[in-house]
């Protein structure tokens, strides 16, 4: 047993090991451990040259790990919250993402970029945000929303072994959450059925995977068994299996933490109904953050997030609808 | 006085139901109009009266299977020129609030409307010259179609009177089948649509059982497990007496009628050729399928050589008045029916590309006309779009022939002592030997290879 942040440190030790063009670089990830510890103990371990404190300057140290990518190195680099990623936008998208598009595919830039991601722990609008749709809208970009241990401990290496630029967005509240790393390899391409079911599909990713989950429990126990389907890659989607599930429940439920306008849920409600609509036995229900910058006063925040009840009745929703 | 009695709609038939009355006692028949809706083994056909007059008497009741020539009605043949219209002229309604007035349709007034208005009235049953058009000077558009067709309750004259808002004006106005929703009135979610399409269920008779009033998929399911009401039973698919019906039509056919094959392959490259230009120029809505181009000419052979054209009755060959195309379709869950391309012969291509389409789409949904079903003269089958190289074809009585046309396929062919790879079809005749004699037959092929090379005579 251990827990989904030390699965995270246990990844990158390993990648660290295999292969000596991986580095570590981002704030506070050396000597403080990381920001939030995932980086504890590897300065000790691995050295200066390995593991890189960087200044608080997104955009210069992510197109520094952009330009050794290009260079042949391997680096994983650590933005603190996906907040203070849109300092590196600019580098993320203009760079990272057109490169071999733009140098008519002569460069790839192997780049891992790991951040955090969502609400939940008292950290107000400037810590809280959930902006992984965004980066889902950029072609050029593989993005990975571990939810579980064993995702988060086997996810790293596949996506340093992408040629092009991974984002992993972990969410803040899963450091802590215990789990079984387990041994099985796994890939960075398709979504996971979390917990089989034949009424109704609930389509949840990283932070939200969990209240899908206590919510397909506490629906279980009204005589609803809903499948719960853990996105896992928000790009490229895995269309097929986003179908064949609300194929098999002809409902769906989508619980993102991003704000509905515009949303990952908005794009996966689209493609139900491009692709399925024939599928469906009722509207595609969505749960998802308030339109509000998060607030800080603990309830407040809660009442703002996609909580359990909340897709309970949206399921049943859909169910009866 | 004459009775109008159930056809025979088609050589295979033997009894029918009248599942639907398009008249009522008192109303004014033309000649040429459709009557009834009557459901054979087959399909749903609606019937055209073969009289002019006024519909005295209905004989039969609905849902009941009565055996082909049982009088259905009496129509006595005092000819009310004047009366165009089966219902008393409505009085001129008052215009939509605070609209501008319309010219209202007088029934002595038809409005000027679009031909395909005219295709779209007919094919829905409603009479154009009494629907209330809203167009420019009255003129009757898609929209008041649409209104007239959805917010008509089924079979009663909408009294004005009663109903001033409404724009409708029509008196007769066919149940809408199962095949047909009236579109965005059923709140029903889309896989209880595709549902209910696949298991021939009418949205209408589904009871909703959502949160929302919309029929979801288990109600579909359910209405379909329920024991079926005998006018849905007449209506639901698959039909088991097709199969029945094709095979006492094709036994009769193996047993009666001496065939003969003759197999002639044709250079379609000028054909081809030629309707590649003309697509060009036109829109693609307009643009002509090879298969119309083959029904052209094989109709125009024919033409040529009317001993194929027609059917064998009593000992003897009794040729056809027209070229009547049947052009063999088949349904979507299984089965076959072959309705008649009336006239095929002397149809622009166009036209004739157009009502093909309006007969598959037809036949797929059970809308035939009786006299699709009974007066084809000659059959066409072409089964190229299933890969096939060539059909030999089983004649359908009491025809005297029927014709085959395979797959398009380039293939090695030698011209003027060139060897070339040209687009080929396979061209077949299946003839009645007591109607004509393999001579005959050539002639036939060589007509249709003649036509084929020179498409800017089609």
């Amino acid at each position: 047993m251990t827990t989904y942040r030390e699965a995270m440190r246990e990844a990158i030790s390993e990648a660290l090991l295999a292969d000596e063009r991986v580095f570590l670089m981002g704030e506070d990830v050396g000597m403080y451990g990381g920001c939030f510890a995932v980086s504890l103990g590897l300065l000790e371990k691995f050295g200066p040259e390995r593991v890189r404190d960087t200044p608080l300057s997104e955009s210069a140290f992510v197109g520094a790990g952009i330009g050794a990518a290009m260079g042949g190195m391997r680096p994983i680099v650590e933005i603190m919250t996906v907040n203070f990623s849109l300092l590196a936008l600019d580098q993320i998208l203009n760079n990272a993402a057109t490169i071999l598009h733009m140098s008519g595919g002569q460069f790839n830039v192997p780049l891992v970029i790991r951040m955090t991601t969502g609400a939940g722990r008292q950290l107000a609008a400037q810590h809280s945000h959930s902006l992984e749709g965004w980066y889902a809208h950029i072609p050029g970009l593989r993005i990975l929303a571990p939810a579980t241990v064993a995702d988060a401990r086997w996810m790293l290496a596949p996506a340093l072994a992408d040629p092009d630029p991974v984002l992993i967005f972990e969410h803040g509240s899963l450091y802590n959450v215990p789990g079984e790393p387990g041994t099985e390899k796994v890939d960075i391409v398709s979504a996971a059925v979390r917990r089989p079911g034949r009424d109704v599909t609930l389509l949840a990713y990283g932070g939200t995977l969990h209240k899908a989950l206590s919510a397909a429990e506490e629906l279980a126990g009204g005589g609803i068994e809903a499948e719960v389907v853990d996105l896992r890659v928000l790009r490229p989607l895995d269309e097929a299996s986003i179908v064949a599930s609300v194929a098999k429940t002809h409902r769906a439920v989508i619980v993102d933490e991003g704000w509905r306008s515009g949303s990952l849920s908005a794009e996966i409600a689209a493609r139900l109904a491009d692709r399925a609509f024939y599928e469906l036995d009722a509207p595609v229900e969505r749960v998802c953050t308030a339109e509000v910058p998060i607030p800080y006063a603990r309830h407040m925040e809660e009442a703002a997030l996609p909580q359990v009840p909340a897709v309970v009745e949206a399921a049943r929703r859909a169910v009866s609808s | 006085m004459a009775e109008f009695l159930m056809p025979s709609l088609g050589a295979d038939m033997e009894t029918g139901t009248v599942t639907e009355w398009l008249v009522k006692p008192g109303d004014t028949i033309v000649r040429g109009e459709p009557i009834a809706v009557i459901d054979t083994d087959k399909a749903t056909i609606e019937v055209e009266s073969f009289h002019t007059g006024v519909v005295e008497r209905l004989l039969v009741g609905l849902d009941e299977r009565v055996p082909v020539g049982t009088p259905l009605a009496v129509i006595s043949e005092k000819v009310a020129p004047a009366a165009r219209h089966r219902a008393p002229a409505p009085p001129a309604q008052a215009p939509p609030a605070g609209a501008a007035p319309v010219p209202g349709p007088s029934p002595e007034h038809v409005p000027a409307m679009t031909p395909l208005i005219r295709r779209l009235a007919a094919e829905r049953g409603l009479d154009p010259a009494a629907v209330h058009g809203t167009g420019p000077g009255g003129r009757v558009t898609r929209a008041d179609l649409e209104r007239a067709t959805a917010g008509e309750p089924a079979g009663k004259p909408a009294a004005p009177s009663a109903a001033p808002q409404t724009r409708i004006q029509k008196t007769r106005i066919q149940k809408t089948r199962a095949q047909v929703p009236a579109p965005a009135r059923i709140k029903a979610s889309p896989l209880a649509r595709r549902l209910a399409a696949e298991l021939g269920v009418d949205l209408r008779t589904v009871t909703a059982t959502g949160r929302t009033g919309a029929i979801r998929a288990d109600d579909v399911r359910r209405t379909a497990a329920a024991p079926p009401a005998p006018t849905a039973a007449a209506r639901a698919r698959p039909r088991p007496g097709m199969r029945q019906a094709i095979a006492r039509a094709m036994s009769r056919s193996k047993r009666e009628i001496p065939h003969y094959y003759l197999t002639a392959t044709t250079d379609l490259s000028a054909a081809l050729t030629w309707l590649r230009e003309r697509n060009r120029q036109l829109p693609v809505p307009r643009r002509i399928l090879p298969a119309a181009l083959l029904l052209k000419a094989a109709a125009r052979a024919v033409a040529e050589v009317p001993q194929l054209n027609g059917f064998w009755r009593d000992d003897a060959f009794v040729p056809g008045e027209a070229v009547h195309l049947g052009v063999a379709i088949s349904l979507r869950d299984g089965g076959l029916i072959a309705p008649a391309l009336h006239d095929a012969a002397n149809r622009d291509l166009a036209d004739l590309m157009a009502a093909m389409k309006d007969l598959v789409g037809r036949a797929r949904t059970g809308r035939l006309r009786g006299s699709e079903m009974t007066e084809a003269t000659i059959t066409v089958t072409n089964l190229g779009d299933q890969g096939v190289e060539s059909v030999h074809g089983v004649i359908y009585p009491p025809q005297v022939a029927l014709v085959g046309f395979g797959r398009i396929s380039e293939r090695p062919w030698a011209v003027g002592g060139l060897l070339g790879v040209r687009p080929l079809v396979t061209v077949t005749l299946a003839a009645d030997h007591r109607a004509s004699d393999g001579y005959t037959g050539g002639r036939f092929l060589t007509a249709v290879d003649r036509l084929l090379n020179h498409p800017e005579e089609l």
